[in-house]
């Protein structure tokens, strides 16, 4: 073949690369991640090495700061675990921000109104059970105008978002501000507050439980295998005799109570109150997380730490180096880049002009 | 003229001034998404052009410019930078790299919209915790390029002539948008790699340049949005609270406009209007924060309305957020 | 002069992974000729025309176009060169009109509708084309988009041209249209390649017949000079009977009863119209028509997955001494009604769907998954509990590999990663592990070596002889006519005929494939 006419580079899908391989090139997508953010430190004036020892000081130096990086993580894990079925599914759901608030907004109700008529374990149930509920239900919607008619799921989800943060938002200066004028929602009751376990609000262990109970009910359970089965081809599910408007309603249900149930996790552990920025972006993120996990729950925990890592460390940057803390989502961003493209070279294999003999890998 | 027709005339006024941004947004993620890009990253796009084009004219001003139309030209400039370099991110890794689009599109929200308000935070800081353009400027931002005789003809005055430059810009770009997709040869080579990269690619279009090009150009197009949001509605000042959510709003329109840059038009002053309905239109029943979501409860009737209906003419390009190799077999 | 080839092929090899597609491949291509490239699915024959459009590169070799050494690394390197390639599945622009994709990648003036629309008359006049420049692709049937994307080659001053298994989808009339032209161009000077599986083709149309088999290069021969059987042995490696077993059932007992059925599509639009027969345990009945024409609807509808608008399925259970294992039920001479039966209902009383689609791993298998969880497809609910019991399935699944001598890295490993054959056996052993009553299965052997379509002709005989009713979708009308004891014709979601194998002819197929009106004369005959 002629040489100078060939083209530079082309490509080759492969097969299966072996592990060890597979893990060099996400490491190396990690370097190259810490490389540009060192670039914007060094264009920012701050020496990047000294940077990035004051984000891992920050986020893990200390316990307080290890507490505070695991109450970042606990959200974004959980929500995490949440889209997994939807996107096994092949159901676009970007409304988890939305299922979030909703869960909020159902546990706060019981928060605002019920704590002194219920006992305390019994209300935070309560508050659990109704952010599961709200979330769900809030999820529901959209799903069930996709079962029965096709009606484009990411966009409605997306939708649904800012509409339940425009109900908080009016939650906040309406019905149940607290002082009037405030805007702000009162404090939750001590009773409506998650108790803490080593310091952190035990959300994080109702997360590590959620992640096995995830792994288990995708890779054992019917319904897991119904989702699977889905995902791959609805025509192929239906052919199997199963009732696929029905299942991915019933997913969509799942996946907005586990987004709702850390609605109340953030709202009665984190935040102690409500307000319409309770979700915080965590719905986003967390499809970033449970996409680069390959919606595998374990990967998800060190993805969603690892995020934490970065959050929590640009907010020591802020208070230390004087950097604004919007450098967090710009890190998280150029991380989220570089591992997305790094599955790239997974996937293909690039051949350069002249290397006939390429390896046979 | 009385009191009626003039709260309609104040209505309408509004309603431009809130969808211009918006009209650039859309025809932006139209432009990405007729080449099959669905980029979820107009948000982000549009903060990084609101705090590109504000620093662009803030440092303008501040380096003892004076001439107003550079002004706008430079902050015109440097917002469609700003949001091309995100699309040329979110390029390279869903078409060379062939990421999943929403994924990226996602990633390129969180990372735009932190950078925009990272630039605008900075710009704050190192200028002494205040960034701000004149007064003269900011007319030059907000008022009607026409002549005051024109603006002050009853009625359609104010109407046809009574906006700020970029509504004008917005027509002529959606109009030159219409007529480049549909009587252009670029244009059908555009649209089908959109329907279908593979048929494009085997009649030798380029598919790889048109999808770069159409994302890029349409990132840049859409992050004007956010630079006029924060140039004439924002008065020229950084606020990320109020720009936030736009970029979403302008990925429903471009379901709502059906993907046609001509209905973007009506279809932005529509939205401008929903979302100020509030303050224009007070109804003492509905609290004012939930007239506020009325754009987004609109866009799911939408979304609800165009799946129950089923055109072939009407529905989104056929490989919208697939990625496309050719040796896939 | 008649050393200089139109296309000279050398050495050409192409890998994908680990699979060698194409092993240092020699073939010249002239102009005035028509070429058939034959070989069994899987031999390379696509992939190498790909190369030659552009679509791939090759990994070694050399391409001389005119004698002189070219590369062509994309389609409009392929068009430069003058090649163009009608690629099996139409690569056009449904929501554009004719002329649109007619024009679509070009420059220049070229693209003014006015000259679009001069030219494609011109071309058409010239071949005797019938098309409307303004029509959408979408609007069209087969036979139009195939004529568009001629047209197209055409248009791009094309004169060599190759065409991928261009008959698959056309009736037996439009193939015989489609012929007429390709002539009148070879007579116009220009190289015609036709890719192909199907000797009858071969032997109609082409001048000379290049060989593939597993990606290598076997031989060119004159077809004058050859004939079906010489072709199957270069095409297999071996001398192979090319007759296919009938043997009679011992019993043969009224099975299904389908009566007055009407469906509508999706969209819709009218899909079955009235259609009533019979089908019996202990024989074959073949179903014949021209892609479209219901078969699809018709197998669905049995299995409950296809809304019947109107009309009765009755399902007799087997007679008690049948072979049938598992399955002793008194004959109810009454018949169990099927229409408004779930899927999962239908499954129960032993009626089976091994519906094998377009791209074979859309609806019966998840290419995803193994062997595994694809035994437990529609199984999956019959243990109870919320948990999944893969002991069973695994269990069968290895029989199967043992059984059928499927070839695959594992039972876990995605089926999408097997050939052909093996997903084939896949679909087909799991249906039959079901213990079926009614077997249907559609286009079982479509991409099948010739081995393996044997080894499913020869499970689906078992299954007739163990009583059960097999309802065979086919394309291939030889096929059925050796292999089926009835054979039921649909033409426009019609019966057409229902025929007697051992009798029937393929004209005779042929036409109630197109004329509807015939069908009681012929189900008189039959």
């Amino acid at each position: 073949m002629h040489e100078s006419n060939t083209p530079l580079i082309r490509l080759a899908k492969r097969d299966a690369m072996p592990k060890g391989q597979v893990w060099a090139i996400r490491g190396a997508s990690f370097l190259v991640a810490i490389v540009i953010s060192a670039l914007i430190f060094l264009v920012l004036g701050n020496n990047p090495l000294s940077a990035f020892g004051t984000m891992v000081a920050g986020s893990l130096g200390k316990p307080t700061a290890i507490r505070q990086t695991v109450k970042i993580a606990v959200p974004l894990l959980g929500t995490a675990l949440a889209i997994a079925p939807c996107f096994k599914m092949r159901f676009w759901n970007i409304g988890a921000e939305g299922q979030i608030t909703a869960g909020a907004v159902g546990a706060s109700y019981f928060a605002l109104f019920w704590a002194d008529k219920l006992p305390g374990p019994v209300l935070l149930i309560v508050m659990a059970l109704a952010g599961a509920v709200c979330g769900g239900l809030w999820a529901l919607v959209p799903a069930f105008f996709k079962a029965r008619w096709g009606t484009n799921e990411t966009l409605f989800t997306l939708m649904m978002n800012y509409i339940i943060i425009g109900v908080v938002k009016w939650l906040q200066g309406g019905p149940w501000e607290g002082r009037p004028g405030s805007q702000i929602i009162p404090q939750f009751d001590s009773a409506a507050v998650l108790p803490k376990v080593l310091g952190v609000h035990c959300g994080w262990i109702i997360v590590l439980i959620l992640t096995v109970a995830m792994f288990f009910y995708m890779k054992y359970t019917k319904q897991g295998y119904e989702i699977a089965v889905i995902g791959e081809s609805e025509n192929t599910a239906r052919y199997a005799g199963m009732n696929v408007g029905r299942i991915i309603m019933r997913t969509m249900f799942l996946s907005g109570a586990v987004a709702g149930l850390m609605g109340f996790v953030v709202a009665s552990g984190a935040d102690n109150t409500l307000h319409s920025g309770v979700a915080a972006n965590v719905g986003f993120t967390a499809i970033t997380v449970a996409w680069l996990a390959q919606l595998n729950p374990f990967a998800m925990v060190g993805i969603s730490v690892l995020l934490g890592v970065l959050d929590k460390g640009a907010d020591t940057l802020q208070t230390q180096l004087n950097v604004p803390a919007s450098i967090s989502d710009i890190i998280t961003g150029i991380f989220l880049f570089c591992m997305l493209g790094c599955e790239f070279f997974i996937n293909y294999r690039l051949i350069f002009r002249g290397s006939h003999k390429e390896v046979a890998k | 003229m009385d009191i009626n027709s003039n709260a309609v005339l104040l209505l309408l006024m509004a309603a431009v001034l809130n969808g211009v941004p918006l009209l650039y947004g859309t025809l932006g993620e139209i432009l990405s998404e007729k080449a099959g890009n669905l980029n979820l990253g107009v948000e982000g796009m549009m903060f990084m052009g609101g705090a590109m084009g504000l620093g662009a004219a803030f440092y303008y001003e501040a380096a003892g410019g004076t001439l107003g139309v550079a002004a706008v030209v430079l902050s015109l400039l440097f917002a469609f930078l700003g949001g091309a370099f995100g699309a040329l991110i979110y390029s390279f890794l869903t078409i060379t790299l062939r990421a999943n689009q929403n994924v990226t599109g996602l990633a390129l929200a969180i990372f735009g919209t932190g950078a925009g308000q990272f630039i605008g935070e900075y710009m704050r800081v190192t200028s002494g915790g205040y960034v701000a353009v004149s007064n003269d400027l900011k007319a030059v931002f907000l008022n009607s390029p026409f002549p005051a005789a024109l603006q002050e003809l009853p009625v359609v005055g104010p109407l046809l002539f009574g906006h700020s430059v970029f509504l004008y810009l917005g027509i002529v770009l959606a109009v030159g948008m219409h007529l480049f997709l549909h009587k252009s040869r670029a244009g059908l080579s555009l649209r089908a790699v959109g329907e279908s990269p593979a048929t494009a690619d085997a009649a030798g279009v380029n598919v790889t340049r048109y999808k770069y090009l159409a994302t890029v150009i349409g990132g840049g197009i859409s992050s004007i949005g956010g630079m006029v949001y924060i140039m004439t509605i924002a008065s020229c000042v950084w606020n990320h609270e109020a720009l936030s959510g736009e970029g979403w709003l302008a990925v429903a329109l471009v379901i709502f406009c059906l993907w046609r840059p001509l209905n973007t038009i009506w279809g932005s002053i529509l939205f401008g209007a929903l979302m100020i309905l509030y303050q224009r239109l007070h109804l003492p029943v509905i609290p004012d924060e939930l007239y506020k979501i009325l754009p987004y409860v609109v866009t799911v009737i939408v979304l609800i309305f165009t799946s129950l209906r089923n055109s072939k003419d009407k529905q989104p390009p056929h490989s919208l957020g697939l990625p496309y190799f050719r040796e896939e077999r | 002069m008649n050393t200089v080839h139109a296309i000279e092929l050398r050495h050409i090899t192409k890998r994908f992974g680990k699979v060698v597609a194409n092993d240092s491949i020699d073939l010249t291509i002239d102009r005035g000729e028509i070429l058939s490239l034959l070989g069994e699915n899987g031999s390379g024959k696509t992939t190498l025309m790909n190369m030659l459009s552009g679509i791939y590169l090759p990994d070694e070799g050399e391409i001389l176009s005119q004698g002189k050494p070219v590369t062509i690394r994309s389609p409009k390197d392929a068009f430069t060169n003058g090649i163009g390639m009608i690629h099996q599945h139409y690569k056009l622009v449904e929501v554009f009109t004719a002329a649109e994709n007619i024009a679509l990648g070009l420059g220049g003036k070229e693209h003014e509708r006015k000259a679009v629309a001069a030219q494609v008359k011109a071309i058409s006049d010239k071949y005797g084309f019938g098309i409307d420049p303004d029509k959408k692709v979408y609007d069209m049937s087969v036979s139009e988009k195939q004529t568009v994307e001629i047209v197209k080659v055409l248009y791009r001053g094309a004169d060599i041209l190759i065409l991928d298994e261009p008959t698959a989808v056309l009736t037996p009339q439009e193939t015989e249209r489609l012929f007429t032209i390709l002539r009148s161009m070879k007579d116009d000077g220009k190289a015609i390649v036709i890719i192909t599986h199907k000797l009858h083709e071969v032997m109609a149309i082409s001048d000379k017949v290049a060989v593939l088999r597993k990606g290598k290069y076997i031989g060119t021969v004159n077809t004058a000079q050859t004939s079906p059987q010489k072709l199957t042995e270069m095409m297999v490696g071996h001398a192979v009977s090319l007759n296919i077993d009938r043997p009679q059932a011992k019993y043969r007992d009224l099975r299904l009863e389908v009566k007055g059925l009407n469906c509508r599509s999706g969209e819709g639009l009218r899909v079955l119209t009235d259609v009533s027969f019979q089908a019996f345990g202990g024989e074959i009945l073949g179903i014949a028509g021209i892609a479209g024409s219901g078969q699809k609807e018709l197998l669905e509808a049995i299995a409950g997955l296809q809304k019947a608008e109107r009309g009765h399925i009755f399902y007799y259970p087997p007679h008690p001494k049948s072979d049938i294992a598992g399955y002793h039920v008194p004959v109810d001479k009454a018949g169990e009604e099927l229409v408004g039966k779930t899927p999962a209902m239908i499954r129960k009383v032993g009626v089976s769907l091994a519906f094998v689609p377009e791209d074979r791993l859309g609806m019966g298998l998840v290419g995803g998954m193994g062997m595994v969880d694809n035994m437990m497809l529609k199984t999956y609910r019959d243990t109870p509990g919320p948990l999944v019991d893969r002991k069973a399935p695994k269990a069968l699944a290895e029989k199967l590999v043992e059984e059928l001598e499927i070839v695959t890295p594992g039972v876990n490993a995605p089926v999408r990663r097997l050939s052909g054959g093996n997903v084939q056996k896949v679909l087909v052993g799991r249906e039959i592990a079901s213990t079926p009553t009614v077997l249907m299965t559609a286009y079982p052997v479509r991409g099948l070596d010739i081995n393996s379509s044997y080894t499913i002709y020869r499970l689906l005989n078992e299954q007739k002889m163990k009583g059960v009713a097999v309802l065979l979708v086919g394309e291939d009308l030889d096929v059925l006519l050796e292999l089926c004891d009835r054979i039921l014709v649909l033409c426009g979601g019609r019966v057409s005929g229902v025929l007697d194998g051992r009798t029937a002819t393929k004209e005779e197929v042929g036409y109630c494939m197109t004329h509807v009106d015939r069908g009681e004369e012929a189900e008189a005959n039959a």
